[in-house]
C-alpha cells in the first residue's frame, strides 16, 4: 500500500524545482535583511544608526518600565447571585437558530459573558456535534456592526427612536388604512412564534406569512407533495443505509442537516476490526464538494445532466436502458444502480437538486429501493426548510403591482439573496410600511423604513422544533448588549397583547411541560425529545413520474461551459461578516477570505493556459498568490473572479460560492471579499435553480491575490516527507491483509528494534518513566469528514488571533489545528483524504532541543509545553518541527504591546476590529493572549486538562474520561477525535488504540519523535487497490506527454 | 431579601456552622469567646437585644441549667416540652426559631456560658500599636566611615605623589609632573569599574523587582480590619472569601455578605485599632461608611438594589500570563490561607505578605507535600505508592508538588 503517492499541491505531484526550493526554505518570503556590496555602513540603516536606536530604545524601555505600578481595583458584586461564582463557568442549554438551521447547544458563560459554544449531547438530532458556523456564532454576538437601536427612516434619514415611538408609529401605520400585511421570514421553527403569528393575523384581517429560504429546498418539498401528498421533508437515516448515493447533495457540509447526517454517516464508516464492514458511498457531482471528497467513489457529470443521471439510475434499477450519451458516465450509472439494487431496503439516494422533476425521480428511485420507511423516516419531518420559491416570486410580483401595504421582514434578506434583487428592491419602494427585524444593516434592512433589530440568539428566549417532536429551547445567556428587542415582542405589542414574549412562551409551554418545575427542567436540558422513535413510511403515488421524465428529457442541453453555485461550509449565506469563518480555510479549496471560480485541471489548460503537468506553469500558478481572473457572464450579467484549479471538478464546469460580495455595513470582514453571484441563479418552473447550463467564461488580463493555505508549512527532507504521514487502504485489502499497516510499520522500524523496541532503541536519549497521567489523542480518519468545526472551536477556545488576508497571503496564518488535504490518484478526479493536524506533543520532540531559552519543553504528563513569556522568538522550533504546526506572531495581532504603532500599517482593519473592547469580550480568560514575537501552538487545551484534574482532585477520585474533552473533540460531529489518559487501561483513548490496533499509525513515526497523537488509517469501501498507473510512471517525460483525460 | 431575613440568617448560620465544622482544622480554638463569635454572635449580643435576647445573666434567668443546655442544643425540641419560659421567649421574639446546635458539646456550651458570665463591658482603651523601639541601623555609620577612610586614603595618595615629586626635584631627578587625579587613567578606570558594578547591581535588582510589590499596603475605601473580623471575632476566612474553595479567585465578598452580619452589628465595641500611620480608627464610622455604600438605614429594611459597589484596591496582583487557582490550593492542596497571605488575623490593614515572585512559588512547590495518600486522585501514581512503601522514596520528604510535575511551565502558564 505504500506505493501510493499522496500530494498536497501540484508542485509536489510533479516534484517541481519550485516545490523543492520552497520545501527547503524556512520562510516563504525573503527576509528583510539589508546588505549590499558596500557594507553595512552604506545601507539604509547603517551600523551607527542601529547603535543609536539600540541605545535610545534601551533608555526608553528603562524609563517606561520605571513608571509606577498602576493601581488596580477589585469591585465585587453588590448582591451576588447565588449560582454565580466569579471565575467559574456556567453552562446554559440554548439553541442556535440561524438561516433555518437549528442546533441544540450549550453556551459556556464565564463571568456573565458567553465565550464558547458546545454541542448539547442530550439532543438526539445532533448528539453533541456542532459545525464551524455554530462554533463561530458566539463571535457574532460581539460583532461591532450589529445594529444598536431601533430607527425610523431609510438610509441617511434613519433616526434613533425609542421602542415606544416606533411601536406607536408602526402600530398607527398598520392600522391607518386596511393594509395588506405580509410577514416575510426565514423558516419559522418556533411553535410559540407560530402561535403569535396566528394572533397578529387575527388582529389585522389580511396578514399573510411568506417563508423564504435563501438556499431553497422547494424542489424536494414540491416533489414530496407530488409523490407523497405531503409538502414536507422526511428524516433521512444515513446510519441505516449500507449504500449511500448522493446526487450533488453536500450532506456532510451544507445540505439540510449536515451535523446530524455526518454523525449518522460516521456510524456507517466506523470499522470494527474483527468484522470489518462499512457503508459504501457513491457521489455524483459537478464541482468538488466536501461530501464528494469523502465519497468512496466520486463520479463527475455536467450539471445539466443531473436529471439524466437520476433518470438513468431509476431506469437501470428497473432494468431499463440508460439513455446517457457519455459511455463512461453510463457505465458508472449502471455500476451504481447494480450496487443499489443489490441492497434494497438498506440503500439511500439523496439529491441536492432544487428541480422538482429530479426530486420526483429520486423519490421514485428510493421507492424502487424500498428505502421508504427504512432509510427514510416519514414519522419525523424537518421544519427547517419550508420556503416555496413560487410564493416569494408571487410576493415580489404583488409588491411591484402595489398590492402589498406593509412588509415585515425577519431573517430574510432578498435584496441580497434573491436572483432578481432589483425587482425586489423596486417592489419594496412601492410598499408603504417596511419593517426589518434583521440584526444588522444588511442589504434589505437598508431599504426598510422601520428597523427594530432582533436580539442575538444568545440573548433571546425561544423555542424551536427542528423535526417533528424534537423541541429545543432558547434562554438568554447574557443581558442584551444593545437596545434591541426580540421580534416576537414587537409582534405581540402590535397584536395588542399586553404580555411580553417570555411570559407568552412560559404560558405556551406551562401546561405542556408540567408547570414551573417542568419548565425549569426543560430549560436545564434544553431539549424535549419524542418518547419513541418508530419509523413510518408514506404512500407513494407514481403518477407524477411520467411528467417528470418528460420534463427531464426536454431539459435544456448544456452549453460549452456550465456553472454551479454552491454554498461554502464556512461562510454559507450569512457568515461573511464573521472573521473566524472568513479565515477558516475551505476544506476543499484551502482558500480563505474570498470566493473564486473553481475550474478543473482540464479547463485550466484550455482556458487559463496552465498545464499542471508542466512544471513551470504549475509552479507559476501555485507559488504566486496572484491568480488569473476570469470573467463569467450569464444573461448579460458578469462577474470577474480569480480562478482556482480544483481537481475533482467536471472538465467544463465551473463553480462559484454564494455568500460573498456583501454590503460593507454588515462588518469589516465582509468588506471587499468576493463577489455576489446570487444573480446568476434563476427561477425555473417555480423553483430557484443554482446551476446555469450555459455560461460564457473569458480569461482576462487581471490578476487577483487569493490567500491559499494549501502550500503552507511544507516538510520534505531526507528523513521524511509530509505526504508519508498518510496511511490509507481499501476495505478489500483490509479484509485480505488486516495486519498490513502493522507489518509496514514494523518493517520500516526494523533497523531500530522494530515496533516493540523502537521507543527505547531508536534513540541515544535515555528512556523516561511516564508516571500518573500521559495524555494521548486518537483521530479516526475514517470518520473525519473535514468539516472544520474543530478548527473554529480551537480558535474560540484558545484565543487564536485572526490575522487577516494580507497576513495569510504571507504564510502567517495562525490556526493551531489545520485540516490537511491530500490527493491521490488521477489528477482529474483524485481521491481525497483529510487529516486534522495539530501539535503531536511528541515525547521526543525536535522543537524542544533547539530552543535556546527552554521556552518549549516537555511535561511529565507528555505535553509539549509552550511558555509564551519565556519565548524570545528565534523560531528555531518552528523550523525543526516536522509537522509544521508551530505558529509565530509576526505582528501585534492582539494589541498586547504597549506601543499601538506596532499595529499601524501591518495588520488590517479586520484584525484591529478583533481588538475592539466589544469583540474582546469573546476571549477565554483562562488562556493568555499572545503578544508579538512569540511562537504558539496547540496545547491539548491544557486549561481544560487542568480544570478536569482539579475537579477530580476536589472530589478525591481518579480522573475520568468525562472530566476532560478538548475543544476539537467536543465540537466534532462524528466523534472522530478521542482524547484521554493513555496510562489508564480503561480510558477511551487506550480502548480506541487497542480496539483499532490494526489501523493505528503515527505520522512520521520513523523520525522517532514519538507523537502522542495517533491516527487511524482511512479505509475506503472499494473492491481492490486501484493502482495509480499515472503516478507510478517514474519517467517524467512520459508524464508530461500523457494527457490526463485518458485516465 | 428582607422578607426572607430569618431564612437568610438560618442559611448563613448553618453555613457558618457547616464551615466551622468542615474546616475544623482551621478553626480549632475551643475557648468560649471564639465559640460565642462563631455560633451565637450573628443573632445575640451580650448586652444588647438583637434578633435574639441579650445574653447577659442568661444563666440566672434559667434556674435549671439542664433545661438551658437542651434549649441551646435543640430549641425546637425543647419548645415541644411545653416549658412556659421558653415558649414565652419564643413568642416574644416573633417566633423566629433559633438555630439548632446539635454538635455543641456540654463542655463547649459551658465555655460559652462562662464567657458570657465573665464578660465585662469594654474597659479603658487598650494600648494601641506598640511603638517599635528604634532599631540600631549601622549601615549609615559604616558608609560614612568608609567614605571618610576613602577620602583619607585618596589624600594620602595625593600627598605621597607630591612628596615623591618634591624628593625627586631635590635629588635633581626628572620626575614627571603629577597628573591631576581627574586625568589619572588609573583613577578613572577604577571609578568606572566601581560605578559599573554598583550601577549594575542596582539595575539588576531593580529589574528583577519590577512588578513585585511585597509589603504593598494601599489605603482602602473603608478601613476594614481583618484583625477585628478574622482575628478577634474569628470569622472564618471562607465565610467572606468563599470563592477560594470553588474558583480561581478567592473573590472579595459582595455587599450582601457584609450586610448579613452588619444589619445587626451597627457599632464597633472592640479594642481600639489604628491605621498604619498611627491614627485611631473609629470602627463605628467605618460601619457607617458601609451603610452608605449599601444604602442602608439601621432599623429599616435593606434594599440591595440601592447599593453602590465598593471599589477596593486590589493588593495581590499577578501578571496576566500566570494562572493561579485558589481552590487548587485550598481544597485540593489543603494549604492554609496564612501560608501565602501571612498573619492576616493580626493585620488591621492588609499588606502583601509574599513577593508573589515565580521563585517564591517554585520554592514552595519544591518543598510542599501533596495529599498523596489522602486524595483518591493520586491513586493513579502506582509506582510512587510502591516506592513509598518499600522506602525508595523518603517518606519524610514524601511526594512533593514538584514530584508530580508541579514545577513544569504549563502548570501555571497557558
Amino acid at each position: 500500500m505504500s506505493e501510493k503517492k499522496y500530494w498536497q499541491s501540484f508542485g509536489e505531484l510533479n516534484n517541481s524545482e519550485a516545490y523543492q526550493q520552497s520545501a527547503k526554505d524556512e520562510f516563504a518570503e525573503e527576509l528583510p535583511v539589508e546588505a549590499n556590496d558596500k557594507g553595512f555602513l552604506e545601507s539604509a540603516t547603517p551600523r551607527r544608526d542601529f547603535l543609536k536606536y539600540l541605545g535610545f530604545s534601551t533608555a526608553a524601555a528603562a524609563l517606561a518600565a520605571s513608571c509606577e505600578t498602576p493601581v488596580k481595583k477589585a469591585i465585587p458584586f453588590v448582591n451576588k447571585p447565588e449560582d454565580i461564582v466569579p471565575g467559574v463557568s456556567n453552562y446554559y442549554a440554548t439553541t442556535y437558530v440561524q438561516d433555518g438551521d437549528v442546533v441544540s447547544i450549550l453556551a459556556k458563560v464565564r463571568d456573565g459573558r458567553p465565550i464558547k459554544i458546545e454541542g448539547n449531547e442530550l439532543s438526539p438530532v445532533t448528539g453533541g456535534g456542532t459545525s464551524a458556523r455554530v462554533q463561530a456564532s458566539v463571535l457574532d454576538l460581539y460583532d461591532t456592526a450589529r445594529l444598536r437601536f431601533p430607527t425610523i427612516g431609510v438610509g441617511a434619514d434613519a433616526k434613533e427612536v425609542t421602542f415606544e415611538a416606533i411601536d406607536k408609529a408602526v402600530g398607527e401605520a398598520l392600522l391607518a388604512k386596511s393594509l395588506n400585511v405580509v410577514i416575510l421570514t426565514d423558516s419559522i421553527t418556533s411553535p410559540s412564534t407560530k402561535a403569535i403569528l396566528g394572533e397578529i393575523s387575527a388582529k389585522y384581517n389580511t396578514v399573510k406569512h411568506v417563508v423564504y429560504n435563501a438556499v431553497s429546498y422547494s424542489g424536494i418539498l414540491l416533489a414530496n407533495e407530488a409523490t407523497f401528498g405531503k409538502k414536507v421533508i422526511p428524516s433521512y437515516r444515513f446510519d441505516n443505509a449500507k449504500v449511500i448515493v448522493s446526487l450533488s447533495a453536500d450532506f456532510l457540509g451544507t445540505w439540510l442537516s449536515p451535523i446530524e447526517f455526518a454523525k449518522q454517516y460516521a456510524k456507517g464508516k466506523k470499522i470494527n476490526e474483527k468484522k470489518p464492514e462499512m457503508s459504501k458511498h457513491i457521489h455524483f457531482e459537478s464541482v468538488a464538494s466536501l461530501t464528494g471528497s469523502n465519497a468512496d467513489e466520486r463520479y463527475l457529470h455536467r450539471p445539466s445532466e443531473a436529471g439524466a443521471v437520476a433518470l438513468g439510475l431509476l431506469n437501470a434499477i428497473n432494468g431499463q436502458t440508460v439513455s446517457v450519451s457519455d459511455p463512461k458516465l453510463k457505465n458508472q450509472i449502471t455500476k451504481t444502480a447494480k450496487i443499489l439494487a443489490d441492497h434494497k431496503g438498506e440503500a439511500l439516494v439523496v439529491s441536492g437538486s432544487n428541480d422538482v422533476n429530479v426530486q420526483i425521480i429520486v423519490n421514485a428511485i428510493n421507492e424502487a429501493l424500498q428505502s421508504n420507511g427504512k432509510t427514510i423516516d416519514w414519522s419525523t419531518t424537518y421544519n427547517t426548510r419550508q420556503g416555496i420559491d413560487a410564493d416569494f416570486a408571487k410576493l415580489v410580483d404583488d409588491m411591484n403591482a402595489g398590492n402589498v401595504g406593509a412588509l415585515l421582514i425577519y431573517g430574510a434578506n432578498p435584496a441580497y439573496t434573491w436572483f432578481d434583487a432589483d425587482k425586489f428592491k423596486t417592489g419594496l419602494k412601492k410598499v408603504a410600511v417596511t419593517v426589518s427585524f434583521n440584526p444588522k444593516n444588511d442589504e434589505t434592512t437598508q431599504l426598510c423604513k422601520y428597523v427594530i433589530p432582533d436580539h442575538h440568539y444568545l440573548e433571546s428566549w425561544g423555542d424551536a422544533e427542528v423535526k417533528t417532536g424534537h423541541f429545543s429551547f432558547l434562554q438568554p445567556t447574557i443581558a442584551p448588549l444593545f437596545k434591541t428587542r426580540q421580534w416576537q415582542d414587537s409582534l405581540l405589542k402590535w397584536s395588542g397583547s399586553t404580555s411580553d414574549y417570555v411570559t407568552y412562551l412560559k404560558t405556551y409551554w406551562g401546561n405542556k411541560v408540567g408547570g414551573e418545575n417542568g419548565w425549569n427542567k426543560v430549560l436545564q436540558d434544553g431539549v424535549i425529545n419524542p418518547s419513541a422513535t418508530s419509523f413510518s413510511s408514506a404512500t407513494f403515488n407514481s403518477s407524477a413520474i411520467a411528467a417528470a421524465t418528460a420534463a427531464i428529457g426536454s431539459a435544456k442541453k448544456g452549453g460549452k461551459f456550465e456553472l454551479v453555485l454552491y454554498e461554502k461550509i464556512s461562510v454559507g449565506v450569512n457568515g461573511a461578516s464573521n472573521p473566524w469563518l472568513q479565515e477558516l480555510p475551505d476544506p476543499v479549496t484551502r482558500a480563505t477570505w474570498d470566493n473564486y471560480v473553481i475550474v478543473s485541471p482540464a479547463l485550466a489548460k484550455d482556458l487559463l493556459k496552465i498545464d499542471l503537468t508542466n512544471n513551470g506553469q504549475a509552479d507559476a500558478y501555485e507559488v504566486q498568490p496572484p491568480k488569473k481572473v476570469v470573467k463569467v457572464t450569464v444573461n448579460g450579467k458578469s462577474v470577474s473572479l480569480p480562478a482556482l484549479i480544483i481537481p475533482g471538478t467536471e472538465a467544463n464546469t465551473i463553480g462559484i460560492a454564494i455568500g460573498y460580495g456583501r454590503t460593507k455595513e454588515i462588518g469589516k470582514s465582509a468588506e471587499d471579499t468576493g463577489k455576489n453571484v446570487f444573480g446568476f441563479s434563476s427561477l425555473n418552473a417555480g423553483t430557484i435553480n443554482f446551476s446555469v447550463a450555459d455560461v460564457t467564461v473569458e480569461l482576462t488580463d487581471d490578476l487577483y491575490k487569493v490567500a491559499l493555505t494549501q502550500t503552507h508549512g511544507q516538510y520534505n527532507t531526507a528523513q521524511g516527507n509530509r505526504t508519508e504521514i498518510m496511511k490509507e487502504l481499501t476495505l478489500a485489502d483490509f479484509k485480505k491483509e488486516p495486519n498490513g499497516i502493522l507489518e509496514d510499520r514494523d518493517k520500516e522500524l526494523a533497523p531500530y528494534g522494530g515496533l516493540k523496541d523502537f521507543e527505547k532503541n531508536g534513540t541515544i536519549y535515555p528512556y523516561y518513566d511516564k508516571p500518573g497521567i500521559h495524555w494521548g489523542m486518537s483521530v479516526d480518519l475514517n470518520s473525519c469528514t473535514g468539516c472544520a468545526a474543530c478548527v473554529v472551536a480551537c480558535h474560540a477556545e484558545n484565543n487564536v488571533s485572526v490575522v487577516g488576508k494580507p497576513e495569510v497571503l504571507r504564510f502567517h496564518d495562525m490556526h493551531w489545528l489545520r485540516i490537511d488535504r491530500y490527493y491521490t490518484g488521477d489528477l482529474e478526479n483524485p481521491k481525497v483524504v483529510f487529516q486534522p493536524m495539530m501539535c503531536q506533543h511528541c515525547d521526543n520532540a525536535p522543537c524542544e532541543n533547539v530552543c535556546p531559552v527552554a521556552a518549549t519543553n516537555h511535561s511529565s504528563e507528555g505535553l509539549n509545553q509552550m511558555t509564551y513569556n519565556r519565548c524570545i522568538g528565534t523560531r528555531y522550533c518552528a523550523n525543526n518541527c516536522p509537522y509544521k504546526v508551530r505558529r509565530f506572531n509576526w505582528a501585534d495581532y492582539t494589541g498586547a504591546d504597549s506601543f499601538p504603532d506596532n499595529q499601524v500599517g501591518i495588520v488590517n482593519d479586520v484584525v484591529l476590529n478583533m481588538n475592539d473592547d466589544l469583540t474582546r469580550m469573546v476571549l477565554n480568560p483562562d488562556v493568555t493572549v499572545r503578544s508579538r514575537g512569540v511562537i504558539e501552538k496547540c496545547s491539548f487545551c491544557v486549561q481544560r486538562l487542568q480544570e478536569g484534574k482539579l475537579k477530580a482532585k476536589k472530589e478525591s477520585r481518579p480522573l475520568l474520561d468525562s472530566d476532560i474533552k478538548t475543544a476539537c473533540q467536543q465540537s466534532c460531529p462524528t466523534d472522530a477525535i478521542v482524547f484521554g489518559n493513555a496510562n489508564n487501561q480503561h480510558s477511551a483513548i487506550t480502548i480506541a488504540r487497542t480496539e483499532n490496533a490494526l489501523r493505528t499509525f503515527y505520522s512520521l513515526e520513523q523520525l522517532h519523535v514519538l507523537p502522542n497523537v495517533n491516527y487511524l488509517a482511512k479505509v475506503r469501501n472499494l473492491d481492490s487497490e486501484e493502482k495509480d498507473e499515472w503516478l507510478k510512471d517514474d519517467k517524467k517525460e512520459d508524464k508530461k506527454a500523457e494527457p490526463a483525460e485518458k485516465k | 431579601m428582607i422578607s426572607h431575613r430569618s431564612t437568610t440568617k438560618t442559611i448563613i448560620l448553618s453555613t457558618i456552622i457547616f464551615l466551622s465544622f468542615s474546616f475544623g482544622n482551621i478553626a480549632k480554638a475551643q475557648d468560649g469567646k471564639a465559640l460565642f463569635s462563631q455560633n451565637c454572635a450573628a443573632c445575640h449580643a451580650i448586652d444588647k437585644r438583637l434578633t435574639g435576647p441579650a445574653l447577659l445573666g442568661v444563666q440566672d434567668r434559667w434556674p435549671d441549667q439542664k433545661k438551658l443546655y437542651s434549649w441551646i442544643k435543640n430549641n425546637q425540641a425543647f419548645l415541644k416540652t411545653g416549658d412556659a419560659y421558653a415558649n414565652n421567649l419564643y413568642n416574644e421574639f416573633g417566633k423566629v426559631p433559633m438555630n439548632l446546635f446539635p454538635n455543641l458539646t456540654d463542655a463547649e456550651i459551658g465555655a460559652i456560658l462562662k464567657y458570657i458570665k465573665d464578660w465585662k463591658p469594654a474597659a479603658a482603651p487598650t494600648v494601641g500599636a506598640n511603638t517599635p523601639a528604634p532599631e540600631g541601623d549601622s549601615t549609615l555609620l559604616f558608609g560614612i566611615l568608609t567614605l571618610i577612610l576613602a577620602i583619607i586614603a585618596f589624600t594620602l595618595m595625593q600627598v605621597n605623589s607630591n612628596l615623591r615629586k618634591l624628593s625627586a626635584d631635590k635629588d635633581g631627578e626628572a620626575y614627571p609632573e603629577p597628573v591631576p587625579f581627574w586625568k589619572n587613567k588609573a583613577y578613572i578606570a577604577f571609578v568606572t569599574i566601581v560605578l559599573f558594578l554598583v550601577g549594575g547591581y542596582f539595575t539588576t535588582k531593580g529589574a528583577i523587582g519590577l512588578g513585585r510589590n511585597k509589603n504593598y499596603q494601599p489605603e482602602q475605601p473603608i478601613m476594614y480590619s481583618h484583625k477585628v473580623h478574622a482575628g478577634i471575632n474569628q470569622v472564618n476566612c471562607l465565610y467572606c472569601h468563599g470563592g477560594a474553595q470553588d474558583s480561581k479567585h478567592a473573590s472579595i465578598p459582595s455587599l450582601n455578605v457584609c450586610m448579613n452580619c452588619h444589619m445587626a452589628i451597627n457599632e464597633y465595641k472592640g479594642p481600639k485599632f489604628y491605621t498604619e500611620e498611627g491614627a485611631e480608627v473609629d470602627g463605628t464610622a467605618q460601619i457607617k461608611k458601609l451603610y452608605e455604600y449599601a444604602g442602608f438605614t439601621p432599623g429599616k429594611p435593606w434594599d440591595p438594589s440601592q447599593a453602590k459597589p465598593i471599589e477596593w484596591v486590589k493588593i495581590h496582583n499577578l501578571p496576566d500570563h500566570v494562572y493561579f487557582n485558589h481552590s487548587q490550593h485550598i481544597k485540593a492542596g489543603k494549604v492554609q490561607c496564612q501560608t501565602c497571605h501571612g498573619e492576616i488575623t493580626n493585620m488591621d490593614e492588609v499588606k502583601q505578605f509574599a513577593d508573589l515572585s515565580m521563585g517564591w512559588c517554585i520554592n514552595c512547590h519544591r518543598e510542599t507535600k501533596v495529599q498523596f495518600k489522602e486524595n483518591g486522585f493520586y491513586s493513579i501514581y502506582e509506582k510512587y505508592h510502591e516506592d513509598l512503601k518499600n522506602g525508595k522514596i523518603d517518606s519524610a520528604k514524601g511526594i512533593t508538588v514538584e514530584k508530580i510535575g508541579g514545577t513544569e511551565c504549563q502548570k501555571c502558564h497557558y
